[in-house]
């Protein structure tokens, strides 16, 4: 009975196997390119609509970030609703949720190219996550555009040119710094705190590459890990060193501890900088504000607690179209105003492509020339070549003052004072 | 003896099977079972050659899963102890495979499974130690902490471990004489190792071992005073388990091409534990309904409400178990009982 079962299976299976591959029929959804565009992908966008993928942690430990989606929905509904679209097309964005898990990530990636048949992934979430899917992404041909990490190997790498990242790197925050010191303390000894990961390396390694030749030294150096309970020892270690200097590089949990424990030492008040990631309000206020006066951190987009802001025609904007479009969002939470940034920076991209086509997107993103996006800082701009992958390498250094951050200086262009960054 | 053994069997969770017949049989018994299983092999074999290839993924993936909760299934549901570390011997059979592919060139991936297979049971082995003391919520502390410990472990080598970058590597291609597209490839190299788990599994619980760990199970007492010795036969349940984690893993490996620390934290653990209740604890069928529901839930939950798909997920296991406490598995052969036959 047994071997007769065991029979049919092996006969089916020989049955099936006979049948051989499959057709690789891509579907196409969108209208066939013509002109100078022909024979390129149309997957996706027709005369009327464009259809977006994106895959954010909506659930799990970093799910904070699940609000820059709604950012970009509001952007997007109001751009459809009052704009009549991104040149005529009205844009539909898919949102699916990987909890910050790679494998979820590559499964929501096959999902949103095969199933939902997708023009292009428009961000993916973490270095993670985007390390999983980039790959499969390129293989398919499939632009994965202005991915939401700052990791440097999106536009270090060559093998890859399907995936492009957006917010200033590691590196180039690093270079920013640098260059401050350069200026305010050439001879700068620098006490380093860094988390444990290749976030923190790439900052470090960014931060060690630019002061080389310089008088500026990195006298001490501790790191920590993301389980670690509390960065109390680092600091008394740090404190040791007696350097001028305090480059905080760490996430906010940590980033609040460095700040306190700064404060609390009396006898050691080196100039602290803190990096953007860790530079948030809810960050500091539980240090109390009169700690960390004088505190220099960096910029790139407006922030809509700045009331420098306040009557910026785009922050208007941006809070009129939130209120309309994203009721319930609050807009003071700055990962929506990143949203609305990078969204409309997809929509600059694409107005100035050729060819309205996923080749005619990856070709956009890398040619972009000194696009003004209205939500970043003035003076910041986007710029890409062929061999340059950063869109945005210039940030704007701030100073806690009061209650809130104020930029000062000019916005340093990194690739102007260290040239561009290569792998 | 003959009392013990019909106590044993009405204190047993798994469905009552009738006595003197070994391995729940169930309605499903005998010539339809083999039957039964032999449709769904052919099913599964024709399957990808109608499936778009993200479909044929998600079923891989949901065999990857499959194949752990077998492992898992072994050690909950048939010898009755609890591990929420499951997870952590999957990390180490998806990171043997990987450090294998990526240290040394032209390693044929089909030697990795042994490899993954071998150091995941000496690590069961290992970890099999404690849980002969402990019982009950102490040994899941002591696995849970052994899931929670491994992610910040896995970035501290970085030289061997790519460190909190993880590692990428190339996935397995198809051999030309196949015809098979990667995806396809892939699918058919996950359903061999899954159907020789799935064999390797059931051929374990026929023989003495299987009755020593039911027996374990449901009585420790009683089962020692038959002669089982305790703490081998524990040991081994855990090493056995491990060993299916770490095949699942190194499959894992193959088919996503990339392994880093955050793909494995507690929650991979807390969820397979899930899975596996949900698909019905000791049961045959169990760990494949439990892959399906770790596989398709979290999506369908998403699609029925975006805003919070965690509470839809949570909310539909407390809808499953309320419906079918003895799980899916369970819940089919209830419903198939209740047919009436003529015998």
């Amino acid at each position: 009975m047994r071997v007769s079962a065991i029979g049919c299976t092996a006969l089916l299976l020989l049955a099936v196997a006979a049948c051989g591959g499959r057709d690789s029929g891509g579907g196409t959804t969108g209208t066939a390119a013509s002109g100078q565009c022909q024979g390129q992908q149309t997957t996706g966008i027709t005369d009327t609509s464009i259809k977006l993928g994106g895959i954010y942690p909506l659930s799990g430990p970093a799910s904070a970030y699940g609000d820059i989606p709604k950012g970009i929905k509001a952007y997007f509904d109001y751009v459809n609703a009052e704009k009549g679209g991104i040149k005529g097309r009205k844009v539909e964005f898919v949102v699916r949720d990987d909890g910050y898990q790679p494998p979820k990530a590559v499964e929501e990636a096959r999902r949103l190219v095969e199933q939902e048949q997708v023009f292009a992934l428009f961000q993916t979430l973490g270095t993670p996550s985007t390390t999983a899917t980039w790959d499969y992404t390129n293989q398919q041909k499939v632009p994965q555009v202005f991915v939401a990490t700052g990791a440097s190997q999106w536009g270090t790498d060559t093998a890859h040119p399907w995936t492009i990242g957006w917010q200033p790197n590691y590196i180039s925050e690093a270079r920013v710094y640098a260059q401050y010191l350069k200026t305010e303390k050439p001879e700068a000894k620098v006490a380093v705190l860094y988390q444990n990961d290749d976030f923190g390396k790439d900052l470090l390694g960014g931060f060690t590459q630019a002061i080389e030749g310089t008088q500026i030294k990195v006298v001490a150096e501790q790191s920590y890990e993301v389980s670690d309970p509390s960065v109390d020892p680092q600091m008394r270690n740090l404190a040791e060193s007696k350097a001028d200097v305090l480059l905080n590089i760490t996430t906010p949990k940590f980033g609040s501890q460095a700040l306190a424990a700064d404060a609390k030492n009396t006898s050691w008040n080196p100039l602290h900088i803190v990096n953007n990631v860790a530079a948030s309000i809810t960050v500091l206020k539980p240090v109390g504000f009169e700690n960390v006066q004088g505190v220099v951190s960096s910029s790139y987009y407006k922030d809509p607690n700045d009331p420098t802001w306040a009557n910026d025609p785009e922050m208007m904007l941006y809070r009129q179209k939130m209120q309309q479009y994203a009721p319930g969002a609050d807009p003071n939470i700055p990962y929506h105003t990143f949203g609305w940034a990078v969204a409309s920076s997809f929509h600059k991209a694409m107005e100035a492509a050729t060819c309205m086509t996923r080749e005619g997107l990856r070709d956009a993103v890398r040619n972009l020339k000194g696009v003004k996006v209205d939500m970043l800082l003035p003076g910041v701009t986007l710029d890409t070549s062929q061999s340059d992958g950063f869109p945005i390498e210039s940030m704007q250094l701030m100073q806690f003052k009061g209650e809130r951050w104020e930029l000062f200086g000019e916005v340093i262009d990194t690739r102007k004072e260290f040239g561009p960054l290569t792998g | 003896m003959s009392e013990t053994d019909s106590a044993q069997v009405k204190r047993a969770p798994a469905p009552p099977a009738a006595p003197r017949r070994p391995a729940p049989a169930g309605p499903l018994a005998g010539r339809w079972r083999w039957v039964a299983i032999a449709l769904l092999l052919a099913a599964a074999c024709y399957a990808p050659f109608q499936l778009v290839p993200f479909h044929v993924f998600q079923l891989t993936m949901v065999l990857v899963y499959a194949v752990a909760l077998l492992g898992l299934n072994l050690l909950v549901g048939h010898a009755g102890q609890i591990s929420l570390g499951h997870g952590a011997f999957f990390a180490v059979g998806a990171y043997t495979t990987a450090i294998l592919l990526d240290h040394w060139d032209g390693m044929p991936y089909p030697v990795t499974l042994p490899l993954a297979a071998g150091v995941a049971f000496l690590l069961g082995l290992a970890f099999g130690v404690p849980a002969m003391r402990l019982r009950g919520l102490y040994l899941a502390l002591v696995t849970l902490a052994m899931a929670i410990f491994l992610a910040p472990l896995l970035k501290r080598f970085e030289e061997l471990t790519g460190g909190s970058m993880g590692l990428t590597l190339a996935k397995p291609a198809p051999p030309a004489w196949s015809g098979l597209a990667p995806d396809q490839w892939l699918y058919f190299l996950t359903l061999v190792v899954a159907v020789a788990a799935f064999l390797l599994a059931h051929s374990l619980l026929r023989s003495r071992v299987g009755r020593a760990l039911h027996a374990l199970r449901d009585n420790e007492i009683a089962a020692e005073v038959m002669g089982v010795r305790l703490s081998s036969y524990k040991t081994l349940a855990f090493a056995w388990s491990a060993m299916f984690a770490g095949a699942a893993g190194c499959v894992y490996t193959w088919v996503i091409g990339f392994v880093s620390p955050d793909s494995f934290t507690v929650n991979l653990s807390i969820t397979m534990l899930a899975g596996l209740v949900v698909g019905g604890l000791g049961t045959l069928f169990g760990p494949l309904l439990g892959a399906l529901f770790v596989m398709f839930v979290p999506s369908i939950s998403q699609d029925i409400n975006d805003a919070a798909p965690g509470v839809i997920f949570g909310l539909l296991i407390i809808a499953v178990m309320y419906v079918a406490p003895t799980g899916l598995a369970g819940l089919a052969e209830r419903l198939i009982k209740k047919i009436p036959r003529k015998e």
